[in-house]
């Protein structure tokens, strides 16, 4: 009989989810993207280059890189996915989609590589990010048919804007589990 | 089977959770609904939040500039910013009403009609899809709903697309889905205005035929049934020939001075188009040009009746003889009457607007003569 950690793992028995008694990491699983989202519609009104900034999905990628847990990494992201999408203006799912799939593909790398390394991190980050734009973009083109300007180039500067604010963020969110567990 | 699910655990649980927001996605196009209630619950979540935060930063901010630099200057200034947004809509109204050609029939229309009423805004948070849709701080319960015009005093930004208990969504101006009706101020040259994810949008629908002029002012036409008729939307920038309609770009005037005061229209009142002001604009006929020293009266016909009204010979004869019947008192052609003398008739006085320019000729100056230059004073030996 499996119990709930071992099914959110994938079976694996030395998962880095939640353990019983400790409550800290999950509220904190449950308010960084509340703030990452709360971020993204606000600060944008005041300092627009911050607005290329998409705090939800590095905090995403954080945990899916770390929980090693494609289920739960999938399910991580199709919740901050649709948050972000109730608060659009487009059809609920598209975020959710993007974000269900960038989720279990972090975790499914994780498995395989050792993702507390900074580069490694780093260039993680930077795909991640352009599979998402580059996703969003071909589920509103395709899906929706609606015309949205797509510039590669504009992509990967932010792209790599966003890996750089990843990795000290990775770092003070490592910190924080570290104290917590 | 049992084993296929269990071997493949993870990859069916990512295809069931993909195929549901598939369903999802499908379910909504196809509807044409949106999920009403996750928004509700999701923009109701974060709203108290957003206000919090820029409550607690205004909050701060303005504690600084209240107390220590410019005491009550702010508030002073925001209470002014409103007024003169209210005056600017007042006197906008108010330029039209005085434009209508029948100023008494405006005036009692006028004294009938009230502008339009709107509640002041502020927007508290963006959308999570594009900086173009905004969420403001008012919502169904202070009378907001779907399909309401926003504006500023110096025309439209955009409108309400979705409303919440205590929120709503506006979509901007500049967002590519936007679109409304609008009517270039001069020519009245009907076209739609369009969004394009950027600070210019886009006039589409207007004939390459059409006359439209860079620096042209575009007003709404109230045929959304969104925007009242007659508000200021933007100034032409630039307008090009495309294979059937023109490209034609133009600058929001909404949005030009930001976005922080914004104005709801509850109850919209048409106006009417003012009128271009340009002195530019308006026709103007030159005087005829004066008789230069180098023509005479003679460069008029002779014989130029005094209406100005070019003649025949054969008028002008007739004319002759009329005075010369005139002057001897008989009716030329009738049974009885004698031969006129034909050596004796009076000549043609020349056009009376002829004497005129004469009289009106330029006053050269007098031609000086030159004077004799004085001859050198030899130098003293």
């Amino acid at each position: 009989m499996e119990t709930t950690e071992q099914i959110l793992s994938g079976g694996r028995s030395k998962s880095r989810l939640m353990r019983p008694g400790n409550i800290q990491p999950f509220l904190a699983t449950l308010i960084l993207p509340l703030l990452a989202v709360l971020y993204q519609i606000y600060v944008p009104n005041f300092y627009e280059q911050l607005g290329y900034l998409e705090l939800p999905l590095l905090i995403m990628l954080y945990y899916s890189l770390s929980w090693r847990s494609q289920i739960a990494a999938l399910f991580f992201g199709a919740a901050v996915g649709l948050m972000q999408d109730a608060l659009s203006h487009y059809y609920v799912g598209l975020f959710g989609i993007t974000k269900t799939l960038v989720g279990y593909f972090a975790a499914s790398v994780s498995l395989r590589f050792d993702v507390e390394n900074s580069a490694i991190r780093f260039i993680l980050t930077f795909f991640f990010f352009t599979f998402h734009q580059f996703f969003y973009w071909v589920l509103v083109r395709a899906l929706l048919g609606l015309g949205m300007a797509f510039e590669p180039a504009q992509m990967f500067i932010q792209a790599g804007l966003n890996s750089l604010v990843a990795m000290p963020l990775f770092i003070v969110l490592d910190k924080l589990n570290n104290r917590w567990r | 089977m049992e084993l296929i699910f269990s071997r493949y655990r993870n990859l069916t649980v990512l295809l069931f959770i993909l195929f549901s927001q598939l369903l999802l996605l499908a379910y909504q196009v196809r509807s044409n609904m949106q999920l009403r209630t996750l928004r509700v619950w999701a923009v109701t979540g974060v709203a108290p939040f957003a206000r919090l935060l820029e409550n607690g930063r205004s909050s701060v901010y303005s504690f600084f500039n209240d107390y220590f630099i410019l005491l009550d200057v702010r508030e002073e200034n925001r209470r002014f910013k409103a007024e003169t947004n209210r005056l600017k809509l007042e006197n906008n109204f108010l330029k039209t009403e005085l434009a209508t050609a029948d100023r008494a029939r405006a005036l009692i229309e006028f004294k009938g009609r009230s502008p339009s009423k709107t509640l002041a805004a502020r927007i508290i948070a963006t959308s999570t899809s594009a900086k173009t849709v905004v969420l403001v701080d008012r919502g169904m319960s202070d009378g907001v709903y779907k399909g309401m015009a926003v504006i500023t005093g110096d025309g439209i930004i955009g409108k309400v697309i979705d409303s919440f208990p205590s929120a709503s969504q506006v979509q901007l101006i500049s967002d590519s889905l936007f679109g409304a009706g609008v009517v270039s101020q001069k020519n009245h040259v009907y076209g739609t205005l369009k969004g394009q994810g950027h600070n210019r949008c886009q006039v589409d629908r207007v004939q390459n035929e059409d006359k439209v002029e860079v620096g042209e002012m575009f007003f709404t036409t109230g045929e959304d049934r969104i925007f009242p008729k007659g508000l200021p939307v933007g100034r032409v920038v630039s307008v090009q020939t495309g294979p059937i309609f023109k490209s034609i770009e133009v600058v929001p005037t909404g949005l030009a001075n930001g976005l922080e005061e914004i104005l709801i229209v509850l109850e919209g009142v048409h106006q009417n188009i003012p009128m271009p002001t340009s002195t530019a604009d308006q026709i103007t006929i030159l005087q005829p040009p004066p008789v230069t020293s180098g023509q005479d009266a003679r460069s008029v016909p002779v014989g130029t009746p005094s209406n100005g009204i070019l003649s025949t010979d054969a008028d002008r004869l007739a004319e002759r003889y009329l005075k010369k019947e005139q002057q001897s008192g008989v009716k030329f052609g009738t049974y009885g009457s004698q031969t006129p003398n034909f050596s004796t008739l009076p000549p043609l006085s020349t056009n009376p607007q002829q004497q005129q320019q004469q009289q009106v000729k330029p006053s050269l100056p007098p031609v000086r003569k030159p004077e004799p230059t004085p001859a050198p004073v030899p130098p003293p030996q």
